[in-house]
């Protein structure tokens, strides 16, 4: 039976009935008292030096009423990347600075240089075009092709920075020699280069920061489109402009997606903050989706070269990886480690493979940032595996899916150390892969792709098994890979006198239904209703402290912070409830919602105990205070490994190339499940995410540097009819060993087990029709694959 | 300046717009009816859709003058008289055809209008009608579901 409420229920989502009858409260819907609009000046060239901005040309126009340029940020300070990455010669990476509006020059097509605060959007608007008009940039070649980055030292995106190179990165350089030598002897060795496609991020609600300055106090407030506002404030007080922390509120309300994109400190928010203390009034800035596509951070984009070496009979021996990734012209916060620590440590897979070495280069280039997208480096380190083992089986004529299971690990060697310096705590991949296999009839495909023939299609079948790293991070761990912050995250239990609850998480929800989940976690373990229980999220004036929602860790961080206050509210209850029920403190046991004397029928319920805590009359003062209220602050001590198998079965049209995902199938091993309607739903957003990335999403700039697709005309976003209706599985789970709740989570899942199960389904359609194709580059465009079959 | 009136979810509602005001930005800022969204420049994304004398409209690709008389509903005229929500919104609920809310308005907006002339859609017909709405978050499966259940088409009430 189902349960129907607590965790492991499909409670129904709360947050919804606002959002379902247009109440939802995202940052544009805010309206404030006097407010001014903030419209940015962005180059329409990729590289440029500014030789003159002419703000006297708009200073007197309709409405206008301040203008900035980069000259008013030079003597603030730069916006960070998070994590410092050192090269294999041991030296830091480059780091040059990000202004809030550039400085000198223009680095992509994008690049604010200027602002302007205006009466209306549409005065800021016109004054903007003016502006651009007013300002000379000489234009410079762009640099924008990787490879010719590194190549060519003298055009430069950074001056100081000769050949473009952030840094060139080792994962684990000891391992090199072992690697090298592997292949060499390994009896087959399999090579296959490969892109990861650009891809934009492109949450439905664009960024949005409204500034606000209290001249009576000197504070500022930001309410502003964020998956993190504590990072948000920490960067733009701490980093940015040097505002004191206690001066600052930041407030992401509703916020309308991020997929990694709203991670971010952006330049549009403390220019906005930095504008409404000027003029003292609120100042407001929206972006237009245009701009999303240019400003907003993007996602993957590499280039690399994998080696497999492997026996005759597809056992891995080793694997080595040389990648270039692309940073874009600034270091975004995650820019650094998501190529690095989110990618590199995550190339073992799920395998048992002895030898593993990573190579990787980050290149500046003259396009937008690019940062985490949904998966965030896994996805990479995901598609490279996945897409060379299926090649290999190919080229050594083995089934893959018996490839899989000769190297897939197997439950009795968990923990399981990787070469890659993971310690991948639990799981059981081939519960998952049997899973899939069932789900997805496996056993019937033939007949299924005979039919599929006798009307003029390829049918073909591709399986990706994959893992990941989620629930970010061992503050310990990541400080020695570099990372310059903890990530913990922490929750305050609020016991309200009368017994409701107010939970204050550190976790942002933004799509994920924390509202719902938290409180049926809450409710379960504290014996209350579900109703009894608010989950407060996205005010730093109302939460204690909290690392934001990214990396699949809410649960497993946020939640497990939850988990410990309530923990310590417990314990405290025990005391309270020792005193009145006159019994010692050990005898003490918390059971469906009452403290009960063990082995009596003697009990206070948890709302008695709440009153007491809050009107002590007869209770324990000298040893305990009054009130309810318990803080925890939860550092993870591993990260989890979430894992699974997707199938995914598509049709070709050998004379067009069309592809059509006729079914997709996916087993995952999430750990325990809290609610199970919005993981699936999780899971049905990813994979299409990730349909999107290996079918028609691309991002192209052109030589020049442009962006030529930068609009949903030319951008090609996944709509209802491009894809199936997906089969999810979450049953094959085995419990994360070392969080109170676990849970492992599943937030990135669908987007990194999809894109290699769909291009080999791919490729295996057209080798079953008779074309010797061994890859095709994501997205396997109909062009793309039309010429594959025709050579 | 042009003085319009309208009536938006069967109240009387009047303004003074620019030429270019759009009707999306008429309902937003002067009407502070939040509810419909804007979430491109293209009138790609359909976050913006509402009903004109009866009709599923862009709001972002029409102008408030030319709404100027027109019978308007938005996400907000969506609920049941007594506040609960309506039978659509209930199934969006009942199914999880939203994460973030940001699409919802535009996607249930679509849904009426696709239900009040085809009552009983197939799947294929309902991807078909909702190929100007994009969602990012949920994947589109519940929402089909969600519409399916809407029209009567499932019974079952737990989402899959
Ligand atoms: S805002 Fe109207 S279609 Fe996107
Ligand atoms: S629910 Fe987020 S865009 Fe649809």
């Amino acid at each position: 039976m189902p349960k129907d409420s607590g965790i492991g229920a499909s409670s129904k989502r709360r947050e919804d009935v606002r959002f379902l009858t247009g109440n939802g409260n995202y940052t544009d819907d805010h309206s404030m008292q006097g407010e001014a609009h903030a419209v940015m000046v962005r180059s329409n060239v990729a590289h440029g030096k500014i030789l003159s901005i002419d703000t006297s040309a708009v200073e007197n126009m309709p409405g206008v009423l301040a203008v900035f340029t980069g000259e008013d940020f030079v003597e603030v300070g730069g916006n960070p990347a998070g994590w410092l990455i050192h090269s294999r010669d041991g030296e830091p990476m480059r780091e040059p600075k990000r202004p809030v509006l550039a400085h000198g020059k223009v680095r992509h097509v994008g690049d604010a240089y200027a602002a302007i605060i205006a009466e209306t959007v549409q005065q800021g608007r016109d004054a903007a075009e003016a502006l651009a008009a007013a300002t000379e940039i000489e234009e410079l070649p762009a640099v924008v092709n990787m490879a010719a980055a590194v190549a060519n030292a003298d055009n430069r995106v950074h001056d100081e920075i000769p050949d473009n190179l952030c840094f060139d990165w080792g994962w684990i350089e000891d391992n090199r020699d072992a690697v090298d030598q592997a292949l060499k002897d390994a009896p087959h060795v399999t090579t296959l280069e490969l892109v990861n496609n650009r891809l934009v991020p492109n949450a439905m609600e664009p960024r949005s920061s409204i500034g606000e300055y209290y001249s009576s106090d000197d504070s500022y407030k930001l309410t502003t489109t964020s998956q993190n506002p504590h990072l948000t404030k920490l960067l733009v007080c701490a980093f940015v402009l040097g505002i004191p922390e206690h001066k600052m509120t930041v407030v992401a309300p509703d916020v309308g997606g991020g997929f990694g994109s709203k991670i971010y400190h952006y330049g549009e928010e403390a220019l906005v903050l930095v504008a409404a203390k000027k003029l003292r009034r609120p100042v407001r800035w929206t972006a237009e989706r245009s701009e999303s596509f240019l400003s907003d951070a993007h996602g993957r984009d590499h280039v690399t070269t994998i080696e497999v070496g492997a026996t005759l009979d597809g056992e891995i021996l080793a694997i080595r990886t040389n990648t270039l990734a692309n940073v874009g012209a600034y270091l975004s916060n995650f820019s650094t480690a998501t190529p690095t620590f989110l990618h590199g440590t995550l190339m073992a897979g799920p395998y048992k493979v002895p030898h593993v070495y990573v190579n990787l280069k980050a290149v500046f280039t003259n396009t937008a940032p690019v940062d985490a997208y949904r998966g965030a480096g896994r996805p990479e380190a995901t598609y490279s595996i996945e897409r060379a083992v299926d090649k290999m089986a190919r080229e050594l004529k083995l089934d893959p899916v018996e490839v899989r299971r000769k190297n897939l690990l197997t439950p009795d060697q968990f923990p399981y150390t990787t070469p890659v310096a993971l310690v991948y705590d639990t799981g059981n991949y081939q519960a998952t892969l049997d899973k899939a296999l069932e789900l997805a009839d496996y056993a019937g495909f033939e007949a299924r792709a005979a039919e599929s023939k006798s009307r003029g299609k390829l049918r073909g079948m591709g399986l990706s098994t994959w893992i990941e790293a989620c629930g970010i991070a061992p503050s310990h761990l990541v400080g020695q890979l570099g990372s310059r912050v903890g990530l913990y995250d922490a929750a305050t239990v609020r016991v309200n006198a009368t017994g409701s609850i107010s939970v204050m998480v550190g976790a942002h929800s933004h799509g994920q239904g924390h509202e719902t989940v938290f409180a049926q976690i809450v409710a379960d373990k504290l014996g209350i209703d579900e109703g009894a229980v608010d989950i407060v999220h996205g005010d730093t004036s109302k939460i204690p402290f909290g690392m934001g929602s990214y990396g699949s860790r809410s649960l497993a961080v946020c939640g497990s912070a939850m988990d410990r206050a309530m923990d310590k509210i417990i314990a405290k209850g025990k005391k309270i409830a020792a005193h009145m029920l006159e019994a010692s403190e050990g005898d003490i046991v918390f059971e469906d919602g009452s403290f009960k004397v063990e082995g009596t029928d003697k009990a206070k319920a948890f709302g008695e105990i709440a009153f007491a805590a809050y009107v002590p009359h007869n209770y324990p003062l000298e040893e305990v205070e009054p009130g309810l209220e318990e803080t925890a602050f939860y550092d993870p001590n591993n990260f989890t490994y979430p894992a699974g198998a997707y199938l995914c079965e598509v049709e070709v049209d050998p004379d067009t190339g069309v592809v059509e995902v006729v079914a997709f199938t996916c087993a995952d091993d999430f750990g325990n499940v809290m609610n199970p309607m919005i993981v699936e739903g999780q899971v049905h957003g990813g994979v299409v995410q990730g349909i999107g990335q290996a079918m028609i999403e691309n991002t192209t700039y052109d030589e020049n540097g442009q962006l030529m697709s930068g609009s949903y005309m030319d951008y090609a976003m996944p709509r209802a009819d491009d894809v199936p209706m997906i089969t999810v599985d979450h049953s094959c789970a085995t419990p994360c060993t070392h969080n109170p709740l676990g849970v492992k989570g599943c937030g990135e899942a669908g987007a990194i087990g999809s894109p290699p199960a769909l291009v080999n389904a791919v490729i295996d359609a057209l080798n079953r029709g008779g074309h010797d194709v061994a890859h095709i580059d994501m997205p396997v465009t109909p062009s793309r694959v039309w010429s594959a079959m025709n050579g | 300046m042009t003085s319009i009136s309208m009536t938006v979810n069967g109240k009387p509602a009047s303004g003074e717009v620019e030429g270019r005001t759009l009707l999306v930005q008429f309902l937003r800022e002067d009407l502070r009816l939040t509810g419909t969204h804007v979430g491109c420049d293209t009138s790609q994304c359909g976050a913006c859709v509402v009903h004109v004398n009866g009709e599923a409209v862009k709001a972002c690709t029409m102008f408030a003058a030319d709404a100027d008389g027109a019978d308007v509903r938005t996400i907000e005229g969506m609920a049941n008289a007594d506040g609960s929500l309506g039978t659509i919104q209930q199934a969006f609920q009942d199914h999880h055809g939203l994460q973030c809310g940001f699409c919802t308005p535009g996607m249930v907006m679509s849904a009426a209008a696709l239900l009040k002339d085809n009552p009983k859609p197939t799947e294929a017909e309902i991807r078909e009608y909702l190929e100007g709405n994009i969602c990012r978050c949920t994947g589109y499966h519940n929402i089909i579901k969600a519409i399916q259940a809407a029209s009567g088409q499932l019974t079952a009430v737990a989402a899959e």
